[in-house]
């Protein structure tokens, strides 16, 4: 009897914890839509060096729709949308689109460049760094992708290989509205469950 | 009932954890015995939790990181490592399938223990750096650290 009351004991502890770890465990984020305006956060900025030595910012692309890509070469999944991505660039690039390809390389362009080259990238890349991966929450898990609205607004997450046709209607509801206001972006780092990427 | 419950507990943090780095794992299996003068070697053992792998050894694309373990110096001189063989499995990012390891396997540190050791215990530290992915993200490589403890006859 003592045996069997130790082990409904045991057993309930361990449900208990089960159920505490998996309330607390990061849950994955597969946006399947854009977010409500209600619900959209500011995009941090972000200073990053391209492959030619040129600043960007993503201050710099206001009024734009912005699919903000966290990649690296050693990511096979990442390399999956890349081509998609560059297929976005093309369609919608005069409609107030860019890509921003962020590489979470450690080796930097040494790792990147001939990649780049390789694939005939036309988008703009840059080597991430901790600082901005950290405002973004953490990016953890590649690729993550972000698609931010005219206002400067993170409208979507997609953490890991995504549809395509799912972030390419994001983009289409996305450039179809005019920006509301000015645009927000500054230096401020989200936690990651604002921006979604957790 | 109960076993119903447990299973669900089992799976549900897994699941919900998909898209966060796995906790991998290397343990050396046991104390190393070593003969001053003569070679010896260890299982390491590695566990890679369910719904994540590692790339193998020898990956099978040269973008992919190698699974590799190293040893600061010490006493020891490190030797070979032993693989087992890999895994080739097809993933939805994948074209071909890649090679791989996943679960629970084991590696084989050879080591030489030069003639002028000293007699008595040691512990010699390693890494092993793997990079791993589930089957639509991956995570950034890391290192885990491995403690071989080892007693020089």
């Amino acid at each position: 009897m003592r045996i069997f009351r130790l082990g409904c004991a045991l057993l309930v502890g361990f449900v208990l914890g089960c159920l505490i770890y998996g309330c607390s465990a990061p849950k994955p984020v597969r946006a399947a839509s854009l977010k409500p305006d209600k619900d959209r956060h500011a995009a941090p900025d972000f200073s990053l060096k391209d492959a030619n030595g040129k600043t960007v910012r993503l201050s710099d692309y206001k009024g734009k729709v912005v699919l903000l890509d966290f990649w690296a070469t050693w990511c096979g999944p990442c390399k999956i949308e890349i081509p998609w991505f560059m297929d976005f660039e093309r369609k919608h690039k005069d409609q107030g689109f860019s890509v921003l390809g962020v590489s979470m390389d450690d080796d930097g362009w040494d790792a990147v460049k001939p990649f780049v080259n390789e694939v005939g990238i036309n988008y703009r890349i840059m080597i991430g760094n901790d600082s901005t991966a950290e405002n973004y929450g953490g990016i953890e898990a590649l690729p993550t992708t972000f698609l931010i609205d005219r206002d400067g607004k993170i409208a979507a997450v997609h953490v890991g290989l995504a549809s395509k046709s799912e972030i390419e209607n994001g983009i289409e509801q996305l450039l179809q509205r005019p920006a509301n206001a000015p645009r927000g972006a500054g230096s401020v780092s989200l936690p990651a469950e604002f921006v979604g990427a957790k | 009932m109960p076993l119903a419950a447990l299973a669900a507990c089992l799976c549900l943090p897994s699941l919900w954890a998909q898209n966060s780095p796995p906790q991998v794992s290397a343990d050396a299996r046991e104390k190393l015995v070593a003969k001053r003068g003569a070679s010896a070697q260890t299982k390491i053992a590695v566990s890679i939790p369910p719904g994540y792998h590692v790339n193998s050894n020898t990956p099978s694309e040269d973008y992919l990181i190698a699974l590799k373990l190293t040893w600061t110096p010490g006493a020891l001189e490190p030797g070979e490592v032993v693989f087992p063989k890999p895994q080739l499995e097809k993933y939805e990012f994948s074209d071909k399938p890649i090679s791989v390891f996943t679960g629970d396997f084991d590696l084989i540190a050879r080591f030489k223990t030069p003639a002028t050791a000293p007699a008595g215990p040691g512990v010699m530290v390693g890494k092993l750096r793997y990079q791993a992915c589930n089957s639509n993200a991956c995570f950034p490589p890391k290192s885990v650290e491995v403690r071989l403890s080892y007693q020089i006859q």
